[in-house]
């Protein structure tokens, strides 16, 4: 092989022509192939998102292309007269400022408890147990169904005079009156939350249960034999090794609370009395419906930092796992 | 430190018994190696003396109890794993520690005791170490000193060597065997490389298909393995194995039946006519001239250094021999063999045990 080659190189090889370079060396190889992805992203991506912070930045409505206003959509301040100002803009918008403190919190709420529920269930199921096949298929199916059909389902659970659940506690003389599930602000929320969490654990605890089953089992062996009892054993073994694939699992879980628009729009659209509004439905209602299109980009763009916050975390979360990696100095 | 006993102890699975009744005695303070095949049942008694596998009949006493239901922190026992089983989360003084935080030893006990088994193994420098930064041989020392901390009464070993390349195996082996005369701590080794076994046990349980075929000293099984099992499995290179039948004359010998007949000594327990198996170990076979011994035709020649290994054919039969002296044969070359007729063993070849 290196005397041939050796041989071939006494004779006189010809130096490859510009196009040939770009056709066969390995880094334009990669170039290349790295195109169409590339292309798509940036077309179905890229565009939209740059389309969506410019348009924040414009007057723009149904029909007017709109000019550029700068941050007004955000911040704006008229004073007529000392003391007497006014601050308009996102800034000065309490529904806006409403569905900020909504979102957060439907997120906060629903990811924690997605997640506790999801790991208690991923620890049960990791366990050998009889039907164990059945009932992690079983877990899955609110994943599977579409979320508009599930959200259509929880709309009639919840609805004022056909209520399953209503039905179900006055047979059984719990209550006298039907629940007004989506007429009052707080049941709305809990309603919408509840909904959330059932379409959301089936994800973290699939996700949570492929983790727990990459632990080696020598590791439980070793860990009895060190004398852990089974607390010791989850508090000790299981919950570290797993900590880096529950940073990826509730940075997603986070990111897809954060913008969730069909449970909501389906069930309450935002109501009673903005009540529900989270930031992507106030969005489009503003955007789509009410044809600002430049007030309803700016508040997209405004959950940029909050999404941004949450991948941050996470991915400083992940660095810091040095265990994982096989650095050899500290 | 205790001793450990094992009783008819059987094990299954489902339908299917791996055990089938297994007879050990282990001395206080003694190195024993379970040794065979995989699939002998081997590691499933190991794990069964750490509590991890249930004792499906017959009992496992540690210093006079029984603990088939004991749970495994209870036993006193430590246990090294194949693939070392460090915590990843861990630095390597929280892997050696763990035991006893669990236990709520204080922790100025703690960081003596680790400090104590770091100095015995050299680990000094790495307790601030993930094991991830640390290499194979490393590791296996972390996994040593976590069951060292706990100064237990029994050291079990699973295969901990199998994962490490040849030449840190060599050097391991020295490592552990020094520790157990250091310590003086019952131990119990499983590996399925008789090397291991020979170099490291005061004594060694061969194993085969969930029975026991033979326990004793390494160079007792070496010199009188029980049957061909044995014969075949403890040496390196394997002892060289031909069949044929006893012929009682004037000088007994075995007839190969092609013609070949290979010599035995003046005391044989055999009986004319019966069919036996012939063993003998490479390094008894002696090259002699043309007209003494029985001729071979050279296949392959493999020069080791400090001795000269020669695959032969006899008849169609391969057979290995080994020379301390250099020698030049060349492929097809004939050469002929002397057995040292002392060292000669015959095996029924019915039942495979020695005659």
């Amino acid at each position: 092989m290196a005397e041939s080659t050796l041989r071939s190189g006494t004779a006189e090889i010809p130096t490859p022509g510009l196009w040939s370079r770009l056709v066969h060396d390995r880094n334009w190889l990669g170039f290349w192939f790295m195109m169409p992805a590339a292309a798509i992203l940036i077309l179905f991506l890229t565009y939209p998102l740059g389309l969506g912070i410019w348009l924040s930045m414009t007057d723009a409505s149904i029909g007017n292309p709109g000019k550029f206003i700068g941050l007004l959509n955000f911040y704006d301040k008229e004073c007529y007269g000392p003391g007497d100002c006014e601050l308009y803009g996102l800034f000065g918008d309490t529904v806006f400022w409403q569905s900020v403190w909504q979102t957060i919190f439907y997120t906060t709420f629903a990811s924690v408890v997605k997640f506790a529920v999801g790991l208690y269930l991923a620890l049960l199921l990791n366990n050998h147990m009889p039907f164990k096949a059945i009932l992690r298929a079983l877990i899955l199916l609110p994943f599977i169904v579409p979320t508009v059909l599930s959200a259509i389902a929880f709309w009639w659970i919840y609805d004022a005079q056909f209520s399953i659940i209503s039905w179900g506690l006055t047979k059984l003389g719990l209550i006298d009156v039907y629940i007004d599930f989506l007429g009052d602000p707080w049941n709305a929320r809990w309603s919408l939350i509840f909904a959330n969490i059932w379409r959301g654990v089936p994800f973290v605890a699939i996700t949570l249960l492929a983790g727990l089953q990459t632990v080696p089992a020598s590791l439980y062996e070793a860990a009895t034999l060190d004398g852990a009892n089974r607390w010791q054993m989850f508090r000790h073994v299981t919950f570290p090794v797993l900590t880096p694939i529950i940073a990826v699992v509730m940075t997603f879980s986070v990111l897809f609370t954060f913008t969730d628009f069909q449970l909501i729009w389906a069930i309450t659209r935002g109501g009673p009395a903005n009540a529900t509004h989270l930031m992507a439905t106030l969005s489009y209602q503003r955007a789509i419906l009410g044809g600002n299109m430049g007030e309803g980009a700016a508040i997209s763009t405004a959950m940029i930092p909050f999404l941004l916050a949450a991948i941050m975390v996470s991915w400083f979360g992940l660095q810091r796992r040095k265990w994982q990696q096989g650095e050899t100095d500290d | 430190m205790a001793d450990v006993e094992i009783c008819d102890v059987r094990k299954s699975f489902g339908a299917t018994e791996v055990l089938h009744g297994v007879d050990i005695t282990i001395p206080d303070k003694s190195f024993t190696v379970l040794v065979g095949p995989s699939g002998c049942g081997k590691s499933t008694l190991l794990r069964m003396i750490a509590g991890l596998e249930k004792v499906t009949s017959g009992d496992i006493v540690i210093e006079g109890q029984v603990v088939n239901d004991v749970p495994p922190k209870q036993r006193d026992i430590a246990m090294v794993f194949q693939n070392y089983a460090l915590y990843p989360h861990m630095k390597v003084f929280d892997n050696m520690a763990f035991s006893l935080k669990l236990a709520k030893v204080d922790p100025t006990v703690i960081e003596e005791a680790v400090h104590r088994a770091a100095g015995i193994l050299n680990l000094e420098d790495y307790l601030e170490r993930y094991p991830r930064q640390l290499s194979g041989g490393q590791r296996q020392r972390v996994a040593m000193g976590r069951a060292i901390v706990r100064d237990p009464r029994v050291f079990l070993f699973d295969e901990p060597l199998s994962n490490l390349d040849a030449k840190l195996r060599v050097q391991m082996r020295t490592e552990i065997r020094e520790l157990h005369q250091r310590l003086q701590t019952t131990t119990i080794y499983v590996t399925h490389d008789q090397i291991e076994a020979m170099t490291m046990a005061d004594q060694i349980v061969v194993m085969h298909d969930g029975i026991i075929e033979q326990i004793g000293a390494p160079l007792e099984l070496y010199d009188n393995p029980a049957n061909v099992f044995v014969a075949g499995f403890i040496g390196s290179p394997a002892m060289n194995f031909l069949t044929g039948a006893v012929e009682r004359g004037g000088q007994a010998r075995v007839a190969m039946g092609n013609g070949t007949f290979l010599p035995l000594g003046e005391q044989t327990a055999a009986g004319d006519g019966q069919p036996v198996v012939y063993g003998v170990r490479p390094e008894h076979l002696e090259l002699v001239s043309e007209n003494d011994g029985f001729p071979a035709d050279v296949v392959v020649v493999e020069p080791m250094g400090s001795e000269t290994q020669v695959l032969a054919r006899l008849e169609g039969r391969e057979i290995t021999a080994a020379f301390r002296e250099r020698h030049d044969f060349h492929p097809g070359q004939k050469i002929h063999l002397r057995p040292d007729l002392a060292k000669v063993h015959l095996f029924s070849q019915e039942s495979g045990q020695r005659l």
